[in-house]
C-alpha cells in the first residue's frame, strides 16, 4: 500500500507531466476510436481491424507514458514496460491471425455447401 | 562455448528478460539470470525444429524503424477511416507471391503485418507460396504487393536467408 499509490503527483516537473498527459490522451483517443470501429463497422472482416489500432499504438502510448511517469517519480530508469511491449507484439498478431483464419474457413465451408465450385483466394462479404 | 551456449542470442535475451523482470543489476540476479540463460536453451533445444541464424544487425534496426513508422502511419489512416467513412470501405483479400521461405522470417513477417493496423495475415495458401492478406481499405493492390515485397520481405530475406541474399 505504501508503494506507488502514495506517491505525490506534484513532484513531477511540468516538462515530464506534459508529455505523459499528452501520451495518455492520445492513447485514450486511439483506444476509443478502435472500440468505435469494433462497434460500428458493418461486417466481421472489417471489425477485426478496429482493435488492431489500439493493440499496437494505444498500448504503446500507455506504456511509454508509464515508463516516463515511473522513471520520473522513482528517479531511476524504469524500463520493464518494454517487456509488456515485447509480449504484446508477440501474442496479439497470433490471436488476430487465428481469429481471421477461423472466419475464413467458416465462410469457405459455408460457400462449399452452397455451390461446388473451387473457391479461389476468397472474396466474401456481401452478407452481414 | 558452442556446447554451453548454442544460441547466444536467445541466452542474451533471457538474461535481459530476467534482469528486467527483477528490475535490478545486482550480482546475485546476474548469476541467477546467467544460470537461466544457459539452462533454458539447453532444455528446450529438442523442441526447436530448425536453428535460427540472424545476421545483419543494421538491417534489423532499419526494418524495426521503418515498420514502426509504417505502424504509426497506418494507425492514423485506419483511425480517420473509422471516424469519417466507415461505410463504403473497399475491404479486400489480396494475394501476394512471397519469395521468403524461412519459417522464422515468415513468422516475423506475420507479426509485423498483423501489428500494422489495416492489414491482417490470413494464411499462406496451401500448395502455393502466395500469402493471402486482408486489407482494410484497398486502393491499389499493386501498391501493397510492392510495399510488402520491398519494405518488409527484402530485409527479412537479408536477415534470415543469408545464402539467398
Amino acid at each position: 500500500m505504501s508503494g506507488f499509490l502514495s506517491l505525490p503527483m506534484a513532484e513531477l516537473s511540468i516538462w515530464l507531466a506534459l508529455p505523459i498527459a499528452l501520451l495518455l490522451v492520445i492513447g485514450g483517443l486511439i483506444t476509443f476510436i478502435g472500440a468505435l470501429g469494433l462497434l460500428r463497422l458493418p461486417n466481421f472482416y472489417q471489425r477485426i481491424h478496429g482493435p488492431a489500432v489500439f493493440i499496437t499504438v494505444g498500448t504503446g502510448c500507455f506504456l511509454i507514458a508509464s515508463m516516463l511517469y515511473f522513471s520520473g517519480t522513482l528517479e531511476r530508469p524504469v524500463v520493464h514496460e518494454l517487456l509488456i511491449t515485447a509480449f504484446v507484439l508477440l501474442t496479439a498478431p497470433v490471436v488476430s491471425m487465428m481469429i481471421m483464419r477461423a472466419a475464413v474457413y467458416r465462410d469457405l465451408r459455408a460457400r462449399r455447401k452452397a455451390s461446388d465450385d473451387q473457391t479461389d483466394a476468397y472474396q466474401f462479404p456481401e452478407d452481414e | 562455448m558452442r556446447r554451453w551456449l548454442p544460441t547466444p542470442l536467445i541466452s542474451l535475451s533471457l538474461l535481459g528478460l530476467w534482469l528486467m523482470l527483477n528490475q535490478t543489476l545486482h550480482p546475485a540476479h546476474l548469476l541467477l539470470g546467467a544460470v537461466i540463460a544457459i539452462a533454458i536453451p539447453l532444455l528446450v533445444a529438442p523442441l526447436r525444429p530448425t536453428p535460427v541464424r540472424v545476421s545483419r544487425p543494421l538491417t534489423v534496426i532499419r526494418l524495426t524503424i521503418s515498420s514502426l513508422i509504417e505502424i504509426l502511419r497506418s494507425c492514423f489512416n485506419v483511425c480517420t477511416l473509422i471516424l469519417f467513412r466507415s461505410r463504403g470501405l473497399n475491404t479486400q483479400f489480396i494475394r501476394i507471391p512471397l519469395d521468403l521461405r524461412d519459417p522464422h522470417g515468415l513468422a516475423v513477417l506475420a507479426c509485423i503485418i498483423n501489428s500494422t493496423p489495416g492489414t491482417v495475415w490470413v494464411e499462406i495458401i496451401p500448395g502455393t507460396n502466395d500469402l493471402a492478406l486482408h486489407v482494410f481499405d484497398l486502393h491499389d493492390a499493386n501498391w501493397w504487393v510492392n510495399m510488402i515485397k520491398t519494405k518488409l520481405e527484402q530485409p527479412l530475406i537479408e536477415i534470415f536467408e543469408q545464402e539467398k541474399a
